[in-house]
């Protein structure tokens, strides 16, 4: 029950796709996280978890680079942020960010991933029309294109954020939060989804506080609290010790040959009266 | 009924002050849809005030009106600018701070010299009468810089309007986008100052704009209708301040806000409506659920 740390002789061969050094963040005096540290290989689909307020959306705003670190670099593929061309990056925001009155439809939200590019017509050209029907039929929104996007439910609007950020085709794909706001069916199905989505190269790093979802679909999780605690498979990261340490207080975990749950507080006993 | 229209074209300043209202109040619109869906509503307020303080400044140091008044906001917006980026103040302490001393300073100007009082009459509640060919031009200007304007930049203009902090990721520079739209702003209020008057332009700003919002879902669609609705408010306005011998600026904005109570009853009588029909079974409620049911089976989950 080891935490691999990535810091094997490949990734110093091949750039990592995202790599932080001494990077200290924080918001006018108040320091979020403190000279960290942290690799993210190519190909690799990781969740970092964390409780609330730990920090999780400033490390990615930091690795996006809206957020400016105090100190410390981060080079994405190994180059510094400014020079990476543009949709290299794909990202999903978190839902109860968006303010969904706002009047577009799912079809223009997913269109805004064209919207840096050279063309200044307002309306979409036809291979860009072309690209967010097929991404939207992949992704099983076809029906609800012509739909407002205050009159879908989470699992589209996820969807519809995750088309957006996909129409690039991007190298690294960020998602803030996309288990929340969702219901436990459609959280799984985008999980699923973003396994299929990795497994054809995309790189990709997603914050959390479901450290069920995390446990049954990801191959790698970052424990996160103001700073790194550990990092490796669920499996052998998933001990007492360490989510003690991530989230304070007591943490068990069950286990069931290949399942393992996760649970807060102090198991209940039933009494031997109880049906 | 189509004389009685045509009866007050024969005079000329009608001429000027319809193609101004109609020239402004189009502008005021296109632009007010975007301020009120990036939640600027007070910075037009603001900037209006901030500018009619530049005016009567311009106006003691011999300067020509426009040039006091846009010199006056674009200090507004960048001083604006500088407040907010540190973050502890937020932006609408710091448009009230910034504009209302620029206002003050107006007033205090006026008050102190009593004798020009008149001339600032129409700057703030809006004159149609005296239009020259130089205000008329500079209001074409400014209508045609922010058409051009709002179809080169419509795009990074949605994405950044929408979400932020996602159009950076995505690579829209959205400071320099928040400062051209603020800049834009700033021209269309001071073209629209002697027209509708200072204390009128939030409301010709947001008013045909709210109504385009409540006739459409679609951003693109709801500019269009802002840009026309705006246009016809200001035309009917005119028409209405001449026959009524009122205010032009109030009666720009008491017709729009009935274009507004027209546009939300019938929106309520719609849904009223639709309502009833669901409730006595004509409906096609399961037009929801189909839609689902079928995106389930495309995604293949
Ligand atoms: N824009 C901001 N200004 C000031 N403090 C912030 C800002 N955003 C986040 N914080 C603070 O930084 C800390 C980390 O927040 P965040 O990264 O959002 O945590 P998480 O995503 O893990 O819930 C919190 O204490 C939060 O209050
Ligand atoms: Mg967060």
């Amino acid at each position: 029950m080891s935490t691999r740390a990535i810091s094997s002789t490949e990734s110093d061969v091949y750039p990592a796709a995202v790599s932080l050094t001494d990077v200290t963040a924080g918001y006018g005096p108040h320091i979020v996280f403190k000279r960290l540290s942290l690799k993210i290989d190519k190909g690799q689909f990781a969740g970092i978890v964390g409780p609330t307020a730990c920090g999780k959306t400033t490390l990615l705003k930091t690795i996006l680079g809206t957020h400016s670190p105090l100190s410390g670099t981060v080079l994405l593929d190994g180059q510094a942020l400014n020079d990476i061309p543009r949709g290299i990056i794909g990202y999903v925001p978190q839902l109860g960010s968006v303010d969904w009155r706002f009047p577009v439809t799912v079809e223009e939200v997913i269109l805004m991933g064209f919207y840096t590019g050279k063309r200044i017509w307002p309306w979409p050209s036809m291979e860009e029309r072309e690209r967010v029907h097929d991404l939207a039929y992949r992704l099983g929104i076809y029906r609800c294109l012509g739909q407002q996007i205050s009159n879908t439910s989470g699992g589209q609007r996820q969807r519809a954020f995750l088309a957006r950020a996909l129409v690039n085709n991007p190298a690294l794909l960020v998602l803030d939060e996309p288990t929340s706001g969702v219901d436990i069916k459609a959280q799984h199905e985008v999980l699923h989804l973003l396994g299929d989505i990795n497994s054809e190269g995309i790189t990709i790093l997603l914050t959390t506080h479901d450290l069920n979802a995390v446990a049954s679909h990801l191959p790698w999780v970052i424990c996160f609290r103001n700073g790194l605690i550990a990092q490796g498979r669920p499996r052998d990261i998933f001990t007492n010790d360490i989510l003690t340490r991530t989230y304070g207080g007591d943490i068990t975990i069950v286990r069931h040959e290949d399942y393992f749950l996760i649970a807060t507080g102090t198991p209940i006993h039933f009494s031997d009266g109880d049906p | 009924m189509i004389e009685f229209l045509l009866e007050p074209l024969e005079y000329e300043f009608f001429w000027h002050g319809l193609l101004a209202t109609l020239m402004v109040g189009a502008s005021c619109g296109l632009i007010g849809a975007l301020v009120i869906l990036r939640g600027m509503s007070y910075v037009g307020h603001g900037l209006s005030h901030a500018a009619f303080g530049g005016a009567v400044v311009g106006f003691i140091l011999n300067l020509n009106f426009y040039a006091g008044a846009g010199a006056m906001g674009l200090l507004a917006v960048l001083l604006i600018n500088r407040i907010t980026r540190s973050g502890t103040i937020k932006l609408d302490a710091a448009i009230g701070i910034v504009t209302n001393a620029m206002f003050a300073l107006g007033v205090a100007i006026i008050s102190q010299v009593r004798a020009f009082s008149q001339s600032f009459e129409a700057a703030l509640f809006g004159n149609i009468l005296g239009i020259t060919e130089g205000d008329l031009l500079l209001i074409g200007f400014v209508s045609l810089s922010t058409l051009t304007m709002m179809f080169l930049m419509y795009r990074p203009l949605l994405f950044s309007t929408f979400d932020q902090e996602a159009a950076r990721v995505f690579g829209i520079r959205t400071a320099s986008v928040q400062l051209i739209f603020s800049l834009l702003l700033t021209l269309t209020i001071i073209a629209s100052m002697n027209i509708v008057g200072v204390t009128m332009i939030a409301a010709t700003l947001i008013t045909p704009a709210a109504t385009a919002r409540l006739m459409t879902d679609c951003f693109s669609r709801m500019l269009i209708y802002a840009w026309i609705i705006g246009g016809i408010t200001g035309v009917a306005g005119m028409y209405l301040s001449y026959i009524f011998n009122t205010a032009s600026g109030a009666t720009i904005v008491l017709f729009g806000a009935s274009l507004y109570c027209l546009s939300w009853l019938t929106n309520f009588l719609h849904d009223r409506y639709v309502l009833q029909n669901h409730l006595d079974g004509k409906s096609d409620f399961v037009q929801t659920t189909q839609h689902q049911s079928v995106e389930r089976n495309e995604a293949g989950l």
